[in-house]
């Protein structure tokens, strides 16, 4: 062992740190499209004090650390671009409380999705917190910290919306409360009525800290879910058709798709729409409403109900839903990228357009996908492509394509979601000169020896 | 191109304008009835063309052996009138699309038609078939198209069922029993309608389950239950096979409730409804529909087609009445489920 790995083993306990090349293999990638790069280190704490510790011997040796939940964001955000530590947040699971009356969780920094949705249903089943889509392995803190979506969003925002508070690992290894957590032994606000101090977090990919405790937001979880699918022929109308369904402020959850296979999806746009009652009435009242909403739209023709048989429901109804990693595979070889950008809903047909001609132009399976963020405030438009990784010609058209999806998204007025290292430089030469020069100050004071997950945010080399 | 045969004069010479007069959706007198018929048949306006739900019962209430729901919907496609909003009707057609992903067992000279109901391949199996399982087909290739009259849309039927019969003649068969009304309704009243060449013998299921229960009839243990009977809008296309409900249900024991929208009354299962012209509509039909069952004391609801009992299912069993497709019920009396 080096020096630093028998640190990281005083740290931490020998059997939770690696430099063995086969460890360094799964870590150097996620399953994205992204180039790999091998860590120097794999180390997996169990405490806070831990962190602390690697973040210092860190700082010592210069040596880069990335935090990481479970490597799913597709985008290369914890791949060590500089080798460097990866910290694996894996131990660190434990769901430290849950106030039911004050509706909020405090959970550790590697808790997976998963597991809150399981727990709170066995514990408090009058609580849910807003899952998202991803793998139920996808940790919370993870899932904040690129501003990720999940079931509630239309009504309440980015899941990072969602917060009441943080506790962060900075760079210097001291240990920082956010929110009422300053102050106060409850979590009950992120920042409010104080100076709110996530901003200097959240969206940075760990380039600021490391995240090691998050309040979670609860909200009620009603005893019934249903669902219902809207689907019209005319993508230049779905912009009105969200204005009126999020009018009704009855819906849960507002996703939008159109791909060409299976056939019962191909020429049409679904829009999915999630609602959820305590009781039948409640239910129907919802149901009833929702369904008047989009009456004009039935009535010209342009759009109707399809039918959802029973048999659907179970499936769409699943939390996180199964069918995003089901459609990571139609292309056999598994692979599957997306990117995401964070849209005006009016840029609906735009996406929709462009995705048809990428997927013409490299001859790809795709799939777009949109998630209504608030009532009608932007959307995340996804434009999936599908590949099999033993094609590297097909990886490369998937890469042009995305790549192409970037410069639409920029033009198009909308904000990379979880950016790539591109899309980061990219946004970085767009953006307005003083907010840059505001985010260098940022990074430069909080991250002085540019240790933290360097590669992502690099504002002091553009 | 297949034409539909319809006589004008049949229309002009009505003594009692049935089509529409006992129309459940329409409420119109006979003078208005057959007037607006005739209109139709000179292919000229008629707000029928607009307000017709597509429930296909007037295929039944003509007695005089024309064809006044096949005529509606050829002038609606002819002039354009939509009755399902574009994108249902394509999912629909989409779904039709043969797609060479079709399954046939052991295919004899009499074959069990499934349709393009995955239900069936589940559903079909015990004694009641034994005598012609496993030969069966299922599959877009041998789906009979029909839904699509609920769209207004006959040309794609035209196109296609020809196909399909080829499909059915291909096998080598001499009968085929179908298991879902539309199908049967397809060879045995739509086809000739237009003029299209059915060379097998087709047989409804409710014939066969019949004929299988008389020889079964050792293992017919009665149910003694009252059972409401969902009518499918495909059953208005073979209405002299109507009278199999009640004889297989004195076969097994089952009290069919003589309820108010029974037979020629039966209310649409509401899902095309809601699909065509949203909530309203279809809210009403079902409610009017279930409360009819519940207060003729239904403690079953048998279903003759799969897709009644996936849209109506849920709402009769939240009245405490157990939704059952016949075949199921049929099963149950020989001991079977």
């Amino acid at each position: 062992m080096t020096d630093i790995a028998q640190s990281l083993a005083r740290i931490v306990g020998e059997a939770y740190v690696s430099n063995h090349p086969e460890e360094a293999y799964f870590y150097a990638r996620d399953p994205g499209l992204m180039p790999h790069h091998a860590p120097d280190y794999v180390v997996v704490p169990e405490t806070v004090e831990e962190i602390q510790e690697i973040v210092r011997l860190a700082n010592r040796e210069k040596v880069p650390v990335v935090p990481m939940g479970a490597g799913l964001a597709l985008t290369g955000l914890v791949i060590p671009l500089r080798g460097g530590i990866v910290i694996d947040m894996k131990r660190m699971n434990r769901i430290l409380s849950v106030n039911e009356t004050g509706r909020h969780a405090v959970v550790e920094g590697g808790t997976s999705q998963g597991y809150l949705k399981a727990y709170l249903e066995k514990h408090h089943p009058r609580l849910r917190h807003s899952i998202p889509d991803s793998p139920a392995t996808a940790t919370i803190a993870a899932n904040v910290m690129i501003h990720g979506q999940g079931r509630l969003t239309q009504q309440y925002g980015f899941n990072s919306d969602m917060i009441c508070g943080l506790e962060v690992v900075l760079a210097s290894g001291e240990v920082c409360c956010i929110g009422s957590c300053a102050l106060s032994p409850d979590w009950f606000s992120k920042g409010p009525p104080l100076p709110d101090l996530t901003g200097l977090f959240l969206g940075w990919f760990g380039a600021t800290g490391i995240i090691t405790k998050v309040g979670v937001k609860l909200y009620p979880r009603k005893k019934m879910r249903d669902v219902e699918i809207f689907i019209t022929d005319r993508e230049d109308l779905v912009p009105e058709m969200i204005y009126e369904l999020t009018h009704t402020e009855m819906v849960e959850d507002i996703n939008v798709f159109a791909q060409p296979k299976p056939m019962i999806f191909k020429d049409n746009h679904h829009i999915t729409l999630f609602f959820t009652g305590d009781t039948d009435e409640e239910l129907e009242f919802k149901r009833k409403t929702i369904w008047h909403a989009l009456d004009r739209f039935i009535q010209s023709k342009d759009g109707g109900f399809m039918g959802v048989a029973p048999a659907m429901k179970p499936t769409l109804l699943d939390m996180p839903q199964r069918s995003v990693s089901r459609f990571a595979d139609v292309t056999r070889g598994g692979g599957f990228e997306y990117s995401g950008p964070i849209i005006m809903v009016d840029k609906y047909p735009a996406c929709a357009h462009k995705i048809l001609e990428l997927a013409e132009k490299y001859d790809l399976g795709y799939s777009g996908m949109a998630r209504i963020i608030g009532r009608s405030h932007c959307m995340m438009y996804g434009f999936a492509f599908t590949f099999n990784r033993a094609d590297p010609d097909m990886m490369e058209r998937t890469r042009k394509a995305l790549h192409e999806v970037s410069v639409f998204a920029l033009e198009a007025g909308g904000v990379f979601w979880k950016a790539t290292v591109d899309e980061q430089r990219m946004a970085m030469e767009k953006m307005d000169p003083t907010t840059l020069s505001l985010m260098r100050m940022i990074k430069e004071q909080m991250d002085p020896n540019g240790i933290m997950n360097p590669g992502n945010w690099e504002v002091t080399k553009v | 191109m297949y034409a539909l045969k319809f006589n004008d004069h049949v229309c002009e010479t009505c003594p009692t304008g049935d089509c529409l007069v006992k129309c459940q959706y329409l409420h119109l007198d006979r003078d208005t009835a057959v007037a607006e018929m005739v209109k139709i048949a000179k292919g000229e306006d008629s707000f029928v063309l607009k307000d017709c739900v597509t429930c296909y019962a007037c295929e039944e209430y003509c007695r005089r052996g024309n064809h006044p729901f096949y005529l509606i919907t050829e002038r609606r496609q002819e002039k354009g009138i939509l009755t399902a909003p574009r994108a249902i009707a394509r999912q629909w057609i989409n779904i039709g699309e043969p797609q060479g992903k079709y399954r046939v067992g052991k295919v004899g000279e009499r074959v069990l038609s499934f349709g393009f109901m995955p239900e069936f391949l589940g559903w079909i199996k015990g004694r009641l078939f034994e005598d012609v399982m496993p030969s069966y087909i299922f599959g877009q290739e041998f789906f009979c198209n029909v839904v699509y009259i609920h769209f207004a849309d006959t040309a794609v039927i035209k196109e296609r069922l020809p196909r399909v019969v080829e499909n059915f003649t291909r096998l080598g068969v001499k009968e085929v029993i179908f298991l879902h009304d539309e199908c049967y309704g397809a060879f045995s009243h739509l086809a000739p309608a237009y003029g299209i060449e059915v060379p097998f013998k087709s047989v409804h299921y409710y014939e066969y389950l019949h004929r299988r229960l008389t020889e079964l009839k050792d293992l017919i243990r009665p149910l003694n239950i009252r059972a409401a009977y969902q009518r499918p809008c495909s059953s208005r296309l073979s209405p002299d096979h109507h009278h199999w409900v009640r004889d297989i249900m004195g076969l097994i024991g089952v009290d069919l409730v003589e309820r108010e929208y029974q037979d020629e009354n039966a209310l649409c299962c509401g899902g095309i409804l809601s699909m065509n012209y949203g909530y309203d509509l279809a809210h009403d039909v079902q409610q009017r529909n279930v409360d009819d069952m519940v207060r003729h004391g239904a403690q079953v609801c048998a279903f003759n087609c799969p897709a009644c009992q996936s849209t109506l299912g849920a709402r009769v069993a939240k009245q405490g009445i157990r939704p059952l497709h016949m075949i199921h019920l049929c099963r149950k009396a020989i001991g079977e489920m």
